[in-house]
């Protein structure tokens, strides 16, 4: 049996068309719709699923971030998680919050909630940083399984199928253990209504970084945040030697 | 539950996964009501046990489309890359 821990991140829905401030400073996320970042879910539904099966005693779901986390750790709630702790970050710290803090704020929760197993989404869909697994791998010094795809328990250590490069490969872990979800480890299930409604019965623990002992000072500045490059509009040439003339004064030829 | 109950939960819980619907919310609504409008004068408890039934599995399929319409989408954004 064992005690499991699954990082849920609130990010900008992936459905949400992005759009930059127009002073480079970052993305508009006022009044835009958040929601459970979708690797995160596949975390939590297959943490879910292994208490189903009777592998996890207790599911306890992290999020850090502004209030509105709290948002998120219920959804968590209503898909199965027994309790959440929401570790509080400011709006000055959060556009800087890198992995390597999330990573250490991750690994003293485990440490103190005696989790055998923490659970992550691969990365987040909006910083793409795909390092908070790893990184908290190192920080506790436990063995990692990432971009799982398929997660086994045989008495005391896991067999975990990765997704890697042009294919698979089979590992096998000893517990405790830190993973990350790829997108086929499993279906998650949508939070229903009734399921929400029950969730706010559920205990959220509220703390701060310091209370953990982490520093949140920022590793990295922003120095500006654009929009990816339009593709040029393309046009229709009468024949080949227009063709030519055209790649020769781009410089292709 | 009595009939009355379930088909208002029924109700409500259809509102709020209309909530993420892809043509929007407002689309969902008026849809939702109409349908439900439509039937508003059947009492006989087996056809409102049938339309129940329907209903639950409209869920479900709505529930199915979004989980679809999610993975197709991170499929698309994360696996293609060097394809283009």
């Amino acid at each position: 049996m064992a005690r499991v821990l699954v990082g849920v991140k609130r990010v900008i829905d992936y459905a949400v068309k992005i759009r930059v401030k127009p002073d480079k400073s970052g993305v508009v996320t006022d009044g835009v719709k958040h929601s459970m970042n979708p690797f995160d879910e596949i975390a939590v539904e297959e943490a879910v699923r292994m208490k189903e099966k009777k592998l996890a005693t207790e599911i306890i779901a992290v999020s850090c971030g502004p209030p509105q986390a709290q948002e998120t750790l219920r959804t968590a709630l209503a898909m199965g998680v027994d309790r959440g702790i929401h570790v509080e970050v400011g709006p000055a710290e959060l556009n800087t919050l890198q992995p390597i803090h999330v990573s250490k704020i991750l690994a003293k929760l485990a440490t103190e909630e005696k989790a055998d197993i923490v659970i992550v989404g691969k990365q987040a869909i909006d910083d793409d940083c795909n390092q908070t697994a790893q990184m908290t791998a190192a920080v506790l010094d436990w063995p990692q399984g990432t971009f799982a795809s398929k997660v086994e328990k045989t008495n005391g250590e896991l067999t975990i199928l990765r997704e890697i490069d042009g294919g698979l490969e089979t590992i096998k872990v000893k517990l405790p253990a830190v993973l990350s979800a790829d997108l086929r480890l499993n279906e998650p299930r949508y939070a229903t209504l009734p399921n929400i409604m029950k969730a706010k019965k559920k205990p959220i623990k509220k703390v701060t970084p310091k209370d953990l002992g982490v520093d949140l000072s920022p590793r990295i500045e922003i120095v500006s945040v654009e929009d990816p490059p339009t593709r040029q509009a393309g046009s229709i040439l009468p024949d080949v030697d227009t063709l030519v003339t055209k790649l020769k004064e781009g410089g292709h030829l | 539950m009595s009939q009355r109950a379930r088909v208002i939960e029924l109700y409500k819980s259809l509102l709020h996964l209309g909530k993420d619907y892809p043509q929007g919310f407002d689309y969902f609504r008026t849809r939702l009501k109409n349908a439900f409008m439509k039937n508003k004068d059947v009492t006989d408890p087996e056809q409102v046990q049938k339309m129940i039934a329907h209903g639950e599995f409209v869920k479900k399929e709505i529930e199915a489309l979004y989980m679809l319409k999610k993975y197709r989408t991170l499929k698309r954004r994360y696996e293609n890359q060097e394809q283009g």
